[in-house]
């Protein structure tokens, strides 16, 4: 079975890009050639000019940090401060950068009193942190995280919505593979729509998210402020991006209405 | 099963009175003092941030607590009549189901068929009456072509339906659901709403839900239950529920919809009707 089938994606450094499609679709494959976990069969994949089957996972995990989907393949140590501290030694760390981004990922994403826990007393939203953690840890250029929002209550995705804005404003390249429309339209990225190993649509999320026909077929939902906005009989030129966008319209034509 | 009926009121499957519980390893209780009745039919979405108590609540229903997790047990919990922690679990599987987020956790036989047998197997049920809830359950879920399959060769829906035919299987009158969809993509999470809806509609099953994704399940639950800190501290219609601003803080994923009813309402812009989804709320703003 090819998982992924004449593939060609470029991302620009700096750039924030998201993937979506249906289970199986080839997602996560794709993001696995990366940092070469996972290397072409037929075709290349060049990280910042470095083609991947000519160089090691380690050297291009330094630049890329992937933050599985399943916690439970990337978690290994016998604490929570020992898997942060783990790559950062790695990389060759000096002892008090290590024990400084340790301190920094730890209190950043609310695990500090699980320091000398093991990760597996974890629940799945906080092994779920914990892997953004290690990875944001080492700073590295480009950032995939594979579902990120996956058991995250509405406090942590609010958290990781400022992290992306964070990581944005750094200049750093960020792929995300989700399936929460949510919580990805506010975020406006770059959308690539996966289906059956290929990349189906490329471009502005909000014109992709308008096609219902190539939705339909990626088995992908219209986010809701998009549905309340194609179903309104007068609206602004462009779509909600969110809540407050929203607020601030209705009230707005309500003051405009009352004012006639 | 019997069930205890109040009069004029639906049957009471599940009651929880007054119910504290702390790992013995920690300083405050996981939960704290909870009551709660669910009605035989009803489908139940508990929701609340991280850490707030709704994974304990659940063993507590189930009876991984106390039967397998020890801890301070205080107050009561009984499913159908019978006393959850004076019930054995071989028992009280026969009642309860539980699924999993993810179902490669649950799913591990070499094939469909095996899997939704291996409760019953366990169970010693014989092998006649096995042959026939096997087959029925899988016809409900709709992966009787699948049977010889592996579980590896399928798709992550099918994974979800497969795990789901092996609890139908037990025929249980209550099924916990914890975060059913997460690792589902949209279309294929709608069709496993529309499954539960069905087994909810046609068989009258109960379903307690856990699941952050709020928006899916909310035109098919019967009530929203938030919790807080051990305690619950939110019960009642979803559409109410939403409406107070205070489930915000709460850490629940409020859904846009909602989020924005509750925001206008802020400004002073009142909706007649309370939407539950983005065309509702287009039909109330477009009659404004």
């Amino acid at each position: 079975m090819t998982a992924l089938s004449d593939v060609s994606l470029t991302v620009a450094k700096g750039e924030t890009i998201a993937i979506v499609g249906e289970n199986g679709a080839g997602k996560t494959t794709l993001v696995r050639h990366a940092n070469g976990l996972l290397k072409p069969t037929k075709g290349s994949v060049l990280v910042d000019g470095v083609d991947t089957r000519k160089t090691t996972t380690a050297t291009l995990s330094r630049k890329v940090g992937i933050a599985f989907q399943n916690p439970d393949h990337q978690l290994f140590s016998e604490s929570v401060e020992s898997e942060v501290s783990f790559a950062l030694r790695n990389f060759g760390f000096a002892e008090d950068l290590v024990s400084r981004r340790l301190d920094w990922a730890l209190n950043f994403f609310g695990l500090e009193q699980y320091r000398k826990s093991s990760p597996l007393v974890l629940s799945g939203g906080e092994k779920k942190r914990l892997t953004l953690a290690c990875i944001l840890a080492w700073d590295p250029d480009v950032v995939v995280l594979d579902e990120p929002t996956v058991g995250q209550d509405s406090i942590q995705k609010e958290k990781l919505a400022q992290i992306f804005r964070m990581l944005k404003s750094t200049g750093k390249t960020i792929i995300i593979v989700s399936h929460d429309v949510e919580f990805l339209w506010p975020i406006q990225p770059r959308l690539v729509v996966m289906s059956s190993g290929k990349v189906v649509a490329d471009g502005e999320i909000s014109k992709i998210m308008a096609d219902r026909g190539l939705l339909e077929a990626a088995r992908v939902t219209q986010p809701q402020l998009l549905r309340l906005y194609s179903e309104l009989r007068s609206r602004p030129p462009s779509p909600f991006l969110d809540v407050d966008d929203a607020r601030d319209w209705v009230s707005g034509s309500r003051a405009r209405q009352e004012a006639r | 099963m019997s069930t205890t009926t109040s009069p004029g009121e639906k049957n009471i499957l599940v009651s929880i009175e007054g119910l504290s519980f702390r790992y013995p390893d920690s300083q405050r209780p996981a939960v704290k003092d909870v009551s709660l009745e669910i009605g035989e039919g009803e489908v139940v979405l508990l929701a609340g941030q991280s850490g707030c108590g709704k994974s304990t609540l659940l063993r507590c229903v189930n009876g991984l607590i106390p039967h397998m997790y020890p801890g301070d047990y205080r107050g009561s919990v009984s499913v159908g009549g019978l006393k959850v922690a004076e019930t054995p679990m071989s028992m009280l599987s026969q009642r309860v189901g539980l699924l999993f987020q993810n179902p490669e956790n649950q799913i591990f036989m070499f094939s469909v068929e095996r899997d939704v047998a291996f409760g019953l197997q366990n169970l010693s049920v014989p092998r006649e009456e096995m042959r026939s809830r096997v087959d029925e359950a899988m016809r409900l879920l709709g992966v009787s072509d699948l049977a010889l399959r592996a579980p590896h060769e399928l798709s992550d829906g099918q994974k979800q339906r497969t795990a789901l035919a092996g609890v139908m299987a037990m025929r249980p009158r209550l099924i916990i659901l914890d975060e059913p969809t997460s690792l589902l993509d949209p279309k294929t999470a709608l069709e496993v709403v529309s499954l539960i809806e069905r087994l909810n509609r046609e068989l009258g099953i109960t379903f307690i839900v856990v699941e952050h994704r709020l928006e899916l399940l909310i035109p098919i639950a019967d009530r929203l239950v938030v919790m807080d800190g051990g305690s619950k501290v939110m019960d009642g219609v979803p559409r109410d529920v939403l409406a107070d601003a205070r489930v915000e803080a709460y850490g629940v994923s409020v859904p846009p919809i909602s989020r924005l009813y509750n925001a206008l309402s802020k400004e002073g812009v009142r909706l007649p009707k309370v939407p539950e989804t983005p065309e509702e709320m287009a039909e109330e703003l477009n009659g404004l």
